[in-house]
C-alpha cells in the first residue's frame, strides 16, 4: 500500500507528534502572558492597567461617577490598612487624588504589596491611574505609619450605565519573599 | 493457551520477566487492564471511606482533613489510574487486532509507557503514609489551595502527574503511529472500526492537552519551590489563571475518558442487535466534532469566577452545542437497536445501560451549562451526581461491557453468564441508588467535598451510601468472573458472538500470542 517502509513513516509520525507535544507544553506557558494581555485589553477579572502615561484627559462636567474605596488584608497580614475617604464623586476625565493609610502594628519591619481590583469588572479598563502605591512594594518599620496616594481619573468612554465603581485593594505580606529575594541577590 | 509446535520459539517468555520485558501488545494490554482494575479497587476503597463518613451527619469516622485527602485521592486515582489506563489497555489489546497489524508501532516504548505508571501511583499513594498527609486540595488542585496552602507532599503529587502525563503521551504517540502506519492493506480510514476511530481522536486530544497539564503542575512546582508567582496574587500572578490553564486541559480530559467508550458501545450494540451500526460516517464526524468543541468550552467549569457577560454567553452556547453531536451518537445507537434481533447478554446489558444512563448524565450536563442556573448548582452535589453519571455508568460501564465482550477472545473461555448478569444488575441498581439521590442533594444546596452536612440532607445521604456500598461490593463479582474465565469455562469459538463483525473475530480464541504477522485477506475487511 505504501511505498516507504513502515519504520521510516513511523519515525516521521513520531517526530511530528513530539513537535506537537513540545508545542503544547509551550502553549501552556504561553497562556500566562496571553491571559495577562487579554485581561489588560478587556479588563476581565477586574484587573486595572499599569501606569497611565498618555495625553492628559479633558474633564466631562455633565456626568458624575462615584468611586468607592475598599481595603482588605489577606491572610497573615497584620497591618492596619484602610482608605482615608470611603468614596469620592468625580466627573469623567477629572484627575483626583485620594489616599490610603497603612500602619505596621507588628514589632518588626515588614513589606506589603497591594493588589487592586475593580468592580464591576468591565469598569476596570476605564480606571486610569497616574500614580498608585500599588505600583511598588511598601516597606514599613515596626510601628511606622504612612499615607499612600493614588492619582487617578475615570476615562470619559466609560459606558453610560456605570455610575458607581469600586476600587478594592488586597494587601499581601511579602516580607518573606523579600528576604528570599535579598539572599538571591547577595549571591 | 493453544499449544502449537512452535510455541517455544514465538510464545511468551516464562515467569516475571515475561511481564517486565514484554513488548507484546497483548501482554501490555493485559498489564494495563489489571493495573487499572487494581486502581479501581483502591480508588473505590477511598470512595467507601467517603460514603461511610457521609452515611450520617456529624463526624463519625475520619477527620475532615483526611476526608479531603480521600476525595482528592479518589478522584486522582479513578481518573488517571482506573479509567485512562483501562482504555489504553483496551487499545493495546484491540487496535492491532482490529486493523490487522502484528503489534503496536513502537513496542519498546509501549513497555516503558506502562511500566512507569506503577511508580507514579506508588509515589502518589505513598503520600498517605507521610506525616504531612496526602494531597487534600481536590483532584482539580486549584491554586492557591495546592500551592500556598498545600501539604508538603504536593511535590510528590506533581512528579506523579508528570510521570502519568509522560506515560499517556507515549501511549498516544504509539496508538497514532500504529493506526496511521500499520493498517492492513484495504483497511482504509473509513473502514476502521469505530473503537479505532475514537481512539485515534482521543490520542490526539491526549497529545494536545497532557503537555498543558504538565505545564500547569510545573508552574505550581515553581511557585512552591522557586519563588515564582504564576498563581500568587501578591507577586502579580493570578489564581484564576490556574483555573483557565487547568480546565484547558481538564475539559478535553473528560472527553478523553468518554470517546473510547463511544467506540466500545458502537462495537457492542450492532453485535447484539444483529444489525450494522446505523450512521457510521456520522459517528466519525460526531466524534471529531466533540473533540474539536472540547477545546472551546473549558470556562463552563468556572462560570462563577466573575467572567464578563460575553464570556459567560459564549461558553454557555458552545457547551450546549456539544449536545448536537452527542445527540447524533445516541440517536445512532438507538436506531441501530431499532427493529434489530436483540439479545441481552451481559455486554449488551452494560451497553444499553450506558446509553440510557450516560444520556441522563448528558442532560444534567446541559442543565449545568445554563449559566444562570449554574450559579446555583456550582460546587454542589448536583455536579457530583452529573459527572459520576457520565463517568461511572458512562465510562466504567463501557469498560465493563468491553471486558465481558472481548474476554472470550482474550482468555479462550466463555465467562459465567449468570454471574455476569448478577454483576450487571447489582451494579445497575447500586449505581442509581448511589448517584440519583445526589441530584436532589445538590438541588437542595448540599456543597461537595464536605465531611459533615446539615440535618435535612441526612436521608438522601443515607440512601446514597447504601447504594455506594452495594455498588462497591458488587465489583468483586467482576473479579471473580474474570478469574474464573481465565482458569476455565466453556471453550469460546473464534466468532464468539453470532453478530460480531471485525478482524479480531477472525482470529482463534484465545488470540494467539502473535497475530497478523502476515496481513489479513483484504476480502475480510468490509465497510461497516
Amino acid at each position: 500500500m505504501k511505498q516507504e517502509t513502515p519504520v521510516s513513516s513511523t519515525t516521521r509520525v513520531v517526530k511530528r507528534l513530539l513537535l506537537v507535544v513540545v508545542g503544547m507544553f509551550g502553549f501552556g506557558f504561553a497562556m500566562v502572558p496571553l491571559y495577562d494581555v487579554i485581561c489588560d485589553i478587556t479588563g476581565l477579572n477586574g484587573k486595572t492597567s499599569g501606569r497611565y502615561a498618555e495625553v492628559a484627559p479633558v474633564p466631562v462636567e455633565d456626568r458624575k461617577i462615584t468611586v468607592q474605596f475598599m481595603a482588605q488584608n489577606t491572610e497573615g497580614m497584620t497591618w492596619i490598612f484602610e482608605p482615608n475617604d470611603a468614596q469620592v464623586t468625580v466627573s469623567p476625565g477629572e484627575i483626583k487624588v485620594v489616599s490610603y493609610r497603612a500602619r505596621n502594628t507588628s514589632d518588626f519591619a515588614m513589606v506589603g504589596q497591594a493588589i487592586p481590583s475593580v468592580a464591576p469588572n468591565e469598569a476596570a479598563q476605564y480606571l486610569m491611574k497616574l500614580e498608585c502605591f500599588c505600583f511598588q512594594e511598601q516597606p514599613l518599620a515596626a510601628g511606622e505609619e504612612v499615607d499612600m496616594a493614588i492619582r487617578f481619573f475615570v476615562d470619559e468612554n466609560i459606558p453610560e450605565k456605570i455610575t458607581k465603581l469600586t476600587l478594592s485593594y488586597s494587601l499581601f505580606d511579602i516580607t518573606d519573599y523579600e528576604i528570599e529575594g535579598e539572599v538571591i541577590t547577595a549571591r | 493457551m493453544s499449544a502449537s509446535h512452535d510455541d517455544h520459539h514465538h510464545g511468551p517468555a516464562k515467569g516475571l520477566s515475561r511481564w517486565l520485558y514484554t513488548t507484546n501488545h497483548k501482554d501490555i494490554g493485559t498489564l494495563y487492564l489489571w493495573f487499572s482494575f487494581a486502581m479501581f479497587l483502591l480508588g473505590g476503597t477511598f470512595a467507601m471511606v467517603i460514603r461511610a463518613e457521609l452515611f450520617q451527619p456529624g463526624l463519625q469516622l475520619v477527620e475532615p482533613n483526611f476526608f479531603n485527602q480521600m476525595t482528592t485521592m479518589h478522584g486522582l486515582i479513578m481518573v488517571f489510574g482506573a479509567v485512562m489506563p483501562a482504555f489504553v489497555g483496551l487499545a493495546n489489546w484491540l487496535v492491532p487486532m482490529m486493523i490487522g497489524a502484528p503489534d503496536m508501532a513502537l513496542p519498546r516504548m509501549n513497555n516503558w509507557s506502562f511500566w512507569i505508571l506503577p511508580f507514579a501511583f506508588a509515589m502518589l499513594t505513598a503520600t498517605l503514609f507521610m506525616d504531612a498527609g496526602a494531597p487534600n486540595f481536590g483532584w482539580t488542585f486549584y491554586a492557591p489551595l495546592s500551592t500556598t496552602y498545600a501539604p508538603s507532599t504536593v511535590t510528590f503529587f506533581i512528579f506523579a502527574v508528570h510521570i502519568m502525563g509522560a506515560s499517556s503521551i507515549m501511549g498516544s504517540i504509539n496508538i497514532i503511529a500504529t493506526i496511521l502506519n500499520m493498517r492492513a492493506p484495504g483497511m482504509t480510514l473509513m473502514k476502521m472500526p469505530l473503537f479505532v476511530w475514537t481512539w485515534l481522536i482521543t490520542a490526539y486530544l491526549l497529545i494536545a492537552v497532557m503537555p498543558v497539564l504538565a505545564g500547569v503542575v510545573t508552574m505550581m512546582l515553581f511557585d512552591i519551590h522557586f519563588g515564582t508567582s504564576f498563581f500568587n496574587a501578591a507577586g502579580g500572578g493570578d489564581p484564576v489563571l490556574f483555573q483557565h490553564v487547568f480546565w484547558f486541559f481538564g475539559h478535553p480530559e473528560v472527553y478523553i475518558m468518554i470517546l473510547p467508550a463511544f467506540g466500545v458501545v458502537s462495537a457492542i450494540i450492532p453485535t447484539f442487535a444483529r444489525k450494522r451500526l446505523f450512521g457510521y460516517d456520522s459517528m466519525v464526524y460526531a466524534t471529531a466534532s466533540i473533540a474539536f468543541l472540547s477545546f472551546i468550552v473549558w470556562a463552563h467549569h468556572m462560570f462563577t469566577v466573575g467572567m464578563p457577560l460575553a464570556g459567560e454567553l459564549f461558553f454557555m452556547y458552545a457547551t450546549m452545542l456539544i449536545a448536537v453531536p452527542t445527540g447524533v451518537k445516541v440517536f445512532n445507537w438507538v436506531a441501530t437497536m431499532f427493529r434489530g434481533s436483540m439479545t441481552f447478554e451481559t455486554p449488551m446489558l452494560f451497553a444499553i445501560a450506558f446509553v440510557v444512563l450516560f444520556t441522563m448524565g448528558g442532560f444534567t450536563g446541559l442543565m449545568l451549562a445554563i449559566t444562570p442556573a449554574d450559579f446555583q448548582y456550582h460546587d454542589t452535589y448536583f455536579v457530583v451526581a452529573h459527572f459520576h453519571y457520565v463517568l461511572v455508568p458512562g465510562s466504567i460501564f463501557s469498560i465493563m461491557a468491553a471486558t465481558y465482550y472481548w474476554l472470550p477472545k482474550w482468555t479462550g473461555h466463555m465467562y459465567d453468564e449468570r454471574l455476569g448478569k448478577l454483576h450487571f444488575w447489582l451494579s445497575f441498581i447500586g449505581v442509581n441508588v448511589l448517584f440519583f439521590p445526589q441530584h436532589f442533594l445538590g438541588l437542595a444546596g448540599m456543597p461537595r467535598r464536605i465531611p459533615d452536612y446539615a440535618l435535612q440532607f441526612a436521608d438522601f445521604n443515607w440512601i446514597s451510601s447504601i447504594g455506594g456500598f452495594l455498588f462497591g461490593a458488587s465489583q468483586l463479582i467482576l473479579l471473580v468472573v474474570v478469574i474464573k474465565c481465565i482458569n476455565g469455562g466453556k471453550k469460546a469459538t473464534a466468532q464468539v458472538w453470532e453478530g460480531a463483525q471485525g478482524l479480531e473475530w477472525t482470529l482463534d480464541s484465545p488470540a494467539p500470542y502473535h497475530t497478523f504477522t502476515t496481513p489479513p485477506d483484504p476480502k475480510l475487511i468490509h465497510a461497516q
